[in-house]
């Protein structure tokens, strides 16, 4: 291996990398306010993926479909829970429209968007906006009413909902795989490396995706809210911060984010509509690393991981997946030598 | 006669009936299939269900046994009765290192590791040439015992569940046992457990590894019924199916294990004809079914099916037979008024802030000490420190003239001091009998081995008269078949007393023991801390109560802020100036 070669796995490494450290923090962030190991988190993208695909075909992407039962099942839900509650029939129909309102409206806009061909950046809007709505959707029917249980529970859920979301993707886009096209087709030598657009697209919406949650986070009072009820879910509820919201907010990110990270590494590989869940675990693998609590430490540790599996890929095509995962191992040993039983409380 | 052994014996008059049947051998085969997949449920009951702990990846320990013996028959013609064991030797290998790494961390990293071992495993044997990459290892030959064929058919139905019956059996046993009763315990978390003198982490690894071990040996078998082995069997998403056969069949039960198995298989087989019929196309859509089944599960029926039949059958009171049992050997205790307890300047410091300050006071044999002061004075810290919950920052203490200052609790439980919670800490689902005999841990030596085996019988025993003769002992007599989580709060602190004094104490420690007892139940209890005390016990207490603080305390220990305030008899307490102060405030 000689320096070019090295630079071209190191910058395709932190390429891929970016794309995991935004699914890690998705990952990181579910996990501190709601306790949940969102699994799923891949799945998002590969949806968000697709539909740019169908929308880019001109066929209404099956996310709408998807999207309307599970709204109409998310309202019924709370329909009945909330006249179990307040006995209350106006009250209960108007909160269960607004569960409705917005997943109704991306609906009809994308049957009508879809065979008129618009531009690729406002398909990608649109593809953005249906899979965000699956975030609080998917709160609202699978955890809401388990938010008491164990982190253990949860996680089996978790993997109960990704059985489900990796079904009804192939339900709904079939076996066969997409290739998006780029957002960017320039290319730019520097010295002997080619940095293509959508590299570049990839580097900068992942940076500015991180300065957008910083700011949200430290800034605004939403953001604190949900920083409140990460570090005490009951001390938070006390002050007025409900913990339905908060899960439904930091799911309607996970999604976004999720959705986001499936149209950037749409045009750089085929997708199907299970090669969200590996790629979502890399994302994972970099949270651990963090220990499931430090933003900087997924982002970090995802740049590891981006840059191990290049190299792996280079070196032993066939085992990187082997290599990445069992990359955890290691990791998760010096955590243990590091943090002894302390970590017992969670 | 228990309801266990019913089963038990139904299921075994059953399995050479069922041979003998003329069955299709289409029900054959779903049978041993179910026998297998009930096999390494089975380990996932004791591991989830029992344990409390959870992982995807035991269908890769399935792989590991199948691929073991499927390379070693195939390469090097070694008998399959052989590859057996070293199959399980390599399972035990990775399951140990896997265990070991994960287990000292919160609860959900063992999930999380078996998730990645799970998709490296899978992705390694599809990509090794050795192990004939995703086409897997064929033409491997059936089981044979001399030259009778049993690996096929009916013959094979027997082998599986005569296995899969003994591997219950064993672990009913198990369950029922000294072990047994620290793996339950684990679910209750590490504090109570380790205050009993149970390793935590050592029996995490263990049950990780018997889970893994059954799940080898089903390997092994599937392996040479197949007759071939490739890595779809052994991914991820089987790995997700076996612990959703438990769950749905009910993670807590032994039984749960068999009805999961068996209703998994049967709807698999059905979804995967049924669903692309109905849709149209090709393709496994029976993860959809499975995914929303698994969420309604944890939600509306959280134990699973087998719980509708346990709720329906009581177990039966235990059998008393220890009547002629030998008495545990007990150790020698101090003598009236010889120093036991030596706290020497005892400090805690959280950042900048110092909880405990420099605390010493002493406990003599037969002594009741009280240690009191208002909310926040530090009490509860001091009492994590003695009994080894916190590490000090500085400080050393001395029981019975040994340096304990840096000992974890379960050791100073092995060594005699034996402590009861502020929050009662106990195991709802087991009876009152079984949770004070948990508290004897320390005092017997039977391991899991001998448990799954039942030569522990005579131990057991022994175990039982202890803890009957120490519930009768507080007045308890009539409460030993009682479920725990049935109790009131009065007799669950009383229950606690019983467990802590199972344990052969020279020095009892009660954290707040009269916290939300009735005055009746206060009688009671101020009657057995008497009765403890003229029988040589020495006791440290916290509490608030001043009633019965000043009503049996020879001694007392006045915090405030963190600091010794004062220390002296009762009344010397009462009438103390600086105490009043600390508790009313200054008059001015």
């Amino acid at each position: 291996m000689d320096f070019s070669i090295a630079s071209i796995l190191l910058l395709d490494g932190i390429t891929n990398g970016a794309i995991y450290a935004l699914l890690g923090l998705a990952t990181v962030l579910v996990f501190t306010v709601t306790r949940v190991i969102f699994i799923p988190q891949g799945e998002f993208v590969a949806y968000g993926a697709l539909t740019l695909a169908m929308l880019q075909s001109g066929k209404t992407p099956g996310t709408v479909w998807l999207l309307l039962i599970l709204a109409f099942v998310a309202a019924c839900i709370e329909l009945i829970a909330c006249w179990r509650h307040h006995h209350n029939v106006s009250r209960a129909v108007r909160s269960a429209f607004k569960i409705l309102v917005f997943p109704l409206f991306i609906s009809l806009t994308t049957i009508w968007v879809a065979p008129q061909m618009f531009p690729l950046w406002l398909q990608a809007i649109i593809s953005v906006a249906i899979v965000t709505a699956f975030g609080p959707l998917i709160y609202r029917v699978a955890y809401q009413s388990l938010e008491d249980a164990t982190p253990l529970v949860l996680l089996i859920v978790s993997v109960g909902v990704h059985f489900a979301m990796t079904g009804f993707g192939l339900l709904f886009f079939g076996a066969e795989g997409f290739r998006n096209p780029s957002f960017w087709d320039d290319r730019f030598a520097i010295g002997s490396v080619t940095l293509s657009g959508q590299a570049i697209i990839i580097l900068i919406s992942t940076l500015a995706l991180i300065v957008m949650l910083w700011l949200y986070f430290e800034r605004s009072l939403s953001g604190k809210a949900l920083r409140a009820t990460a570090v005490n879910r009951t001390g938070a509820r006390l002050m007025g911060i409900t913990s339905h919201t908060s899960g439904q907010l930091v799911f309607l990110m996970a999604a976004l984010i999720g959705a986001l990270s499936g149209l950037l590494i749409g045009p750089t590989t085929t997708m199907f509509y299970d090669s969200g869940f590996l790629i979502g675990l890399k994302g994972f693998v970099a949270a651990v690393i963090a220990g499931l609590a430090s933003y900087p430490g997924a982002l970090l540790g995802a740049l590891v991981v981006g840059i191990i599996e290049a190299f792996g890929a280079f070196w032993a095509s066939a085992f990187k997946e082997v290599i990445v995962f069992t990359l955890i191992l290691p990791i998760l040993l010096i955590r243990s030598l590091r943090s002894g039983h302390a970590d017992e409380g969670h | 006669m228990n309801k266990q052994k019913i089963f038990i014996s139904l299921l075994a008059i059953s399995i050479p009936a069922i041979a003998l049947l003329p069955l299709p051998d289409f029900w054959i085969v779903q049978l041993n299939y179910i026998g297998l997949y009930a096999l390494v449920c089975l380990g996932l009951v004791l591991l989830t269900g029992v344990g409390g702990l959870t992982s995807f990846g035991q269908a890769a320990f399935v792989g590991i046994g199948a691929y073991t013996t499927a390379w070693l028959t195939l390469n090097t013609g070694i008998s399959p009765w052989i590859t057996l064991f070293i199959g399980l030797g390599l399972t035990a290998i990775s399951a140990l290192v896997i265990g070991t790494i994960t287990l000292r961390m919160s609860g959900h990293y063992l999930p999380l590791a078996t998730i990645a071992w799970g998709l490296s495993l899978y992705y390694l044997m599809g990509n090794l040439d050795e192990l004939g990459k995703y086409d897997g290892l064929l033409g491997l030959k059936s089981l044979s015992l001399g030259s009778v064929n049993i690996g096929q058919g009916r013959m094979f139905f027997v082998l599986t569940w005569t296995i899969l019956i003994v591997a219950a059996i064993a672990l009913l046993n198990l369950l029922d046992s000294r072990a047994g009763r620290a793996i339950r315990s684990l679910k209750a978390g590490s504090l109570m457990a380790e205050a009993m003198g149970i390793n935590t982490f050592r029996y995490k690894v263990t049950i990780f590894l018997i889970a893994a071990l059954f799940a080898s040996v089903a390997g092994w078998l599937m392996a040479h019924f197949q007759r071939t082995v490739n890595p779809s069997a052994f991914g991820l998403k089987m790995g997700i199916e076996y612990l959703f056969m438990a769950v749905i069949g009910g993670v807590g039960y032994v039984w749960g294990a068999f009805v999961g198995a068996g209703l998994i298989k049967l709807l698999d087989d059905y979804l995967q004809v049924a669903l692309p019929a109905l849709i149209g196309t090709s393709g496994s859509y029976e993860v959809i079914v499975f995914g929303i089944a698994m969420v309604l599960v944890l939600k509306y029926l959280p134990n699973g099916i087998w719980s509708l039949v346990a709720n329906k059958l009581p177990s039966p009171p235990r059998k008393i037979d220890w009547h002629d049992a030998k008495p545990l050997s007990t150790r020698t205790k101090p003598a009236l008024g010889e120093l036991v307890l030596k706290v020497e300047k005892i400090r805690k410091q959280f950042g900048g802030l110092t909880a405990v300050n420099d605390i010493s006071f002493d406990i003599h044999a037969g002594q009741i000490v009280g240690l009191i002061g208002p909310n926040g004075a530090g009490k509860s810290t001091t009492f994590n420190l003695i009994t080894g919950v916190m590490p000090k920052t500085t400080g050393q203490v001395f029981y019975r003239g040994q340096d304990i200052s840096a000992a974890p609790s379960r050791v100073i439980a092995r060594q005699g001091m034996a402590r009861t919670f502020q929050h009662v800490k106990m195991l709802n689902d087991m009876t009152v009998l079984e949770n004070v005999a948990l508290g004897a841990y320390t005092r017997g030596h039977c391991g899991v081995i001998s448990s799954m085996l039942r030569t522990n019988k005579n131990e057991e025993q022994r175990f039982m008269k202890e803890a009957q003769q120490q519930l009768e002992r507080i007045g308890m007599g009539q409460y030993l078949h009682e479920l725990a989580g049935n109790l009131a709060m009065g007799p669950q602190r009383l229950m606690e007393i019983a467990r802590a004094l199972c344990c052969d104490p020279a020095l009892l420690l009660l954290d707040e023991p009269a916290a939300g007892l009735r005055h009746k139940e206060k009688q009671e209890l101020i009657k057995i801390l008497r009765q403890l005390k003229n029988e040589g016990m020495s006791i440290l207490l916290v509490e608030h109560d001043m009633d019965l603080v000043m009503n049996v305390c020879d001694h007392l220990v006045v915090m405030e802020f963190g600091t010794l305030l004062t220390q002296g008899t009762p009344s010397e307490i009462q009438a103390s100036p600086a105490v009043r102060a600390a508790y009313l405030g200054m008059e001015h």
